[in-house]
């Protein structure tokens, strides 16, 4: 059984069972780290992509659900030498300790930002609310997001 | 295996060999340590080869080069016994590094915690990486430089004192030598000076800077990081089907099915452990569920009876010992403080649960990618599981999610392990589930305490009589039966039982011995608990947290006896004037004098020197009471920590922010549940953390400076404080005292109930 999925803008064909949850698709198949497995429930949003504009929990929406729709991951915003703005802002503040919830914070509030770029601080918390962190990184994550929507303002 | 470092068969000597590597043998001495050595217990590292005091892990592994090398290239590699566990040790070690060799540290190569190729520094807890590996860095570094320099004097028929090092080269005048032209040839086998010449504060230009973490780009664009991120070609995915509850036992289970599944290459049955391994990873999770529908197990109801676990945790077996005692009787007590507290169960939660590579060679080696804390007492209890000679066992470290202090880890490396065996040439990663994680890492323990204290006609504290009930919050590897799937084999390991030990860096009793203040009367007692009816270890300061809600919300109390201010009652009894200078600092950013009383606001104050030696912190917390529903959330945090000599300021000042929030966190919303035969606290939806709507306005961290003084450790300090901070603030807020942890918006509001309405 295969399936066509729009990846980062590629179309690729994936050989998997179609109810095979987005999230293994993304790590195994494309060999892309971005999104992380944190509960497979939809409760901790460590998975989160962005699915055309909406912010979705990769790791309970089966890729059935997701052809002909446009899937984007963490790898979309920039690379290593070249990062996003959103990327930039979180290195900046330092906005990570262990790092694992960080590139679905920064995928929900990329969500975020594309819909209202001048999102302030209390709809940045209220965006943010699906997504935990056990390090304690929220001040951080909070600050690189406002940073980012400065930086974007003044791009 | 692209995404691998080389073969195990590699060896430190073969790394090193054929590049000019400087090797270098020295022994350092009398020199003062930075710390004090942990239990055997927490660190089952070699007993040092000198009785003589080296700087921090020298002690462990004299030799320079176990350190750093230098090849002829110049390339510098430093190599750490201490993992990166998201708490930036990778950064500050590099900085330390630099520092005192003169290079950018973005030029050096760190090699981490690896059983072949790092020295063996035990456990990366308890907030000791800096002041044992990171001091051990930074003196065998300035022992190269200056091997160097005496060197490159020789060669140069140079004055070594007109000589400097810099961006690795020795220079004088016109001349210049690589710091790799040097290190060729045999006769640079020479003994270090019996004191390092340390790079002075002032002169600084890498260390007490806010390097940037070096991980930090990567994470924020998804290159390969976590244990997790390991995709090896022909990699296949292994998954555990755990018992339903502790002590159950497997009756049966239909593999032959299991086996004809799609994808599935493996099912392995053995004693009462059950795993499949498969093609692809849904393939392994389908299989996993549909083996454990099939599975029929017999169970007994084994646990105690949470809605009374305190009087249930009492009620076990235990062993008393003294913690601390003045051998005096209070005298001149004019009025008492009397209350007992508790804990529940409460968990490390790591947002990505516990997951390992594992690989059997050819050559019969069993390479492990982990995320432990511990490699080398991870492998040697898992060569022991395996009945292998513990050289046929390699664990290397790579970066998982955070996990304060013994989670899984151990656990996920050990069934890499076992899965391995079961496909010999075939890397398998083990990935557990969320419920799995939850239900099965080893908690932080439940624990009870009672506080007797008095003040006396002056306003200071006059008698201090404290006792808590506690496991040892151990039981790390070691021992094979340490890692959960070995207690569930054919041949079983069983767990060790618990050692009662009473050291100066403590464990259940950590913190409990009062030395932050000068008392004239104290004495303490651990009610050591020996059984475990939930399993339990290590979690982010151990005993400490507890210990120091109870002690400092007792403070707060007897302040209020007293009639003093808190932050005035604490200063005027502080043991040590670095205690009060953070006082004061978190007071004063605080502006704690200038605090005017608002109804459903209350402020609250608490301080610690962590473990007695490390890092000193204070807080000011001030909360908002929902006094309809009683939820509690913190507003404001302003902190002060003295962790000795500044690494990395940035690096302090996250991992305290971090700390104080997940020390809010455990203090208002956490407790595993349980029935009398499972644990019932499986999700996030039974086990509510810390989310966005419960984060704080702000958390400002003052850092004290402290030139020239060793490395404290800053990873652990706010944990005790920001706890009996927040139930200060309560108390202040709604007039009434807290004692159970979780401080529920439930408790809160029975609380609000309790008091009669003032008009
Ligand atoms: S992994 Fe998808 S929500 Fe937790
Ligand atoms: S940074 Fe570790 S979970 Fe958020």
């Amino acid at each position: 059984m295969s399936i066509q999925l729009n990846v980062n803008g590629q179309d690729e064909t994936i050989d998997s069972a179609t109810d095979t949850p987005l999230l293994y698709v993304l790590r195994n198949d494309l060999r892309l780290n971005g999104a992380k497995f944190g509960c497979g429930l939809g409760q901790c949003g460590a998975c989160t992509v962005i699915a055309d504009d909406q912010p979705i929990f990769s790791c309970v929406t089966p890729i059935m659900m997701l052809e002909g729709r446009k899937i984007r991951t963490l790898e979309s915003l920039g690379t290593e030498e070249h990062p996003g703005p959103l990327q930039q802002a979180f290195i900046d503040e330092q906005a990570a300790q262990c790092g694992y919830c960080i590139p679905g914070m920064m995928m929900r509030a990329q969500a975020l930002l594309e819909r209202n770029p001048k999102a302030t601080e209390a709809e940045i918390r209220v965006a943010l609310e699906p997504n935990l962190c056990r390090c304690g990184t929220h001040m951080r994550i909070i600050r690189a997001v406002l940073r980012a929507v400065d930086a974007m303002a003044g791009a | 295996m692209d995404e691998l470092r080389e073969p195990r068969a590699i060896t430190r000597r073969q790394l090193l060999a054929g590049t000019g590597a400087f090797i270098v043998s020295f022994s350092l001495l009398g020199m003062a340590r930075g710390q004090e050595t942990p239990p055997a217990a927490v660190m089952p590292a070699p007993a040092p080869a000198s009785p003589s005091a080296l700087p921090g892990d020298l002690n462990i592994d004299p030799m320079l080069d176990s350190w750093i090398a230098i090849d002829a290239d110049n390339q510098v590699t430093v190599f750490t016994g201490k993992a990166e566990l998201g708490q930036g040790v990778k950064t500050a070690i590099l900085q330390c590094a630099a520092e005192e060799l003169k290079i950018d540290p973005l030029t050096i190569k760190l090699i981490t915690a690896d059983t072949v190729l790092s020295p063996n520094e035990g456990y990366t807890a308890g907030s000791m990486s800096m002041s044992m590996s990171g001091t051990a860095v930074r003196n065998a570094a300035a022992q190269v430089r200056e091997l160097l320099i005496a060197k490159a004097a020789t060669q140069l028929k140079a004055d070594p004192t007109t000589l400097t090092a810099q961006g690795g080269q020795i220079v004088g005048g016109p001349q210049s030598l690589t710091y790799g032209a040097l290190v060729t040839g045999e006769t640079l086998h020479v003994n270090a000076q019996p004191t390092s010449k340390l790079t002075p504060t002032a002169d600084f230009t890498v260390m007490g800077t806010s390097l940037p973490r070096v991980d930090i780009p990567g994470i924020v664009t998804g290159a390969v990081t976590y244990v997790q991120d390991l995709r090896p070609d022909g990699m296949l995915h292994g998954r555990v089907v755990r018992p339903p509850s502790y002590t159950a036992t497997l009756a049966d289970a239909d593999t032959a099915s299991i086996e004809k599944m799609p994808g599935v290459v493996k099912v392995i049955r053995d004693g009462s452990y059950l795993a499949v391994i498969a093609q692809q990873e849904w393939q392994a999770i389908v299989a996993m569920r549909t083996l454990a529908r099939s599975a029929k197990w017999k169970e007994q109801a084994s646990l105690p009876d949470e809605a009374h676990l305190p009087e249930a945790l009492k009620a076990l077996a235990v062993e008393d010992g003294t913690v601390a005692d003045s051998n005096t009787t209070p005298t001149g007590v004019v009025q008492t403080f009397d209350a007992s507290y508790t804990r529940p169960y409460q968990m490390h939660g790591s947002i990505g649960p516990s997951c390992a590579l594992g690989q059997l060679g050819s050559d019969g080696v069993t390479t492990i990618y982990t995320h432990t804390q511990g490699v080398y007492p991870d492998h040697a209890a898992i060569a022991q599981m395996l009945g292998v000679d513990q050289t046929k066992v390699h664990c290397i470290h790579m970066q998982g999610s955070g996990c304060y202090g013994h989670n899984q880890a151990d656990d996920a490396a050990a069934d890499a392990a076992l899965m391995a065996r079961a496909v010999p040439g075939k890397p398998v990663r083990v990935q557990f589930m969320r419920e799995q994680e939850h239900a099965w890492e080893p908690y932080g323990p439940g624990m009870v305490t009672h506080f007797t204290g008095g003040v006396d006609a002056n306003g200071k504290i006059a008698q201090w009589d404290y006792e808590l009930w506690s496991n040892s919050h151990n039981s790390r590897p070691g021992p094979p039966g340490a890692l959960l799937s070995a207690r569930y084999l054919a041949t079983p390991f069983p767990q060790d039982p618990q050692v009662f030990s009473i050291t100066p860096t403590g464990s259940g009793d950590r913190n409990s011995d009062p030395l932050g203040y000068s008392l004239p009367q104290k004495h303490v007692i651990w009610h050591f608990i020996k059984d475990q009816p939930l399993r339990q270890s290590a979690l982010r300061s151990l005993g400490a947290f507890f210990n120091l809600f109870s002690m400092e919300s007792s403070v707060d109390e007897m302040a209020r006896l007293a009639g003093v201010d808190p932050v005035d009652f604490r200063l005027t009894q502080a043991a040590d004037p670095r205690g009060a200078e953070v006082i004061r600092r978190a007071a004063s950013s605080f502006d704690w004098a200038g605090w005017t009383p608002v109804p459903g606001r209350g402020r609250g104050f608490a301080f610690a020197r962590y473990e007695n030696h490390a890092s000193y912190l204070a807080i000011a917390v001030e909360i908002a009471v929902n006094t309809d529903t009683g939820t509690v959330r913190l507003v404001r945090a302003n902190a002060a920590i003295d962790s000795g000599e500044i690494v990395n300021p940035n690096g302090i000042r996250n991992q305290t922010e971090g700390g104080i929030l997940q020390s809010m966190s455990w203090t208002l919303y956490e407790a595993v549940t349980f029935d009398r035969t499972r644990i019932t606290s499986i999700d996030w939806q039974t086990y509510p953390i810390l989310r966005f709507g419960g984060v704080p306005d702000s958390i400002e961290v003052d850092i004290v400076p402290q030139p020239g003084q060793p490395f404290l450790g800053a990873g652990e300090a706010a944990q005790g404080p920001t706890s009996a901070a927040i139930a200060n603030a309560i108390r202040d807020a709604i007039g009434v005292r807290l004692y159970d942890l979780p401080l529920t918006a439930d408790k809160v509001k029975a609380a609000l109930l309790s008091v009669p309405a003032v008009d």
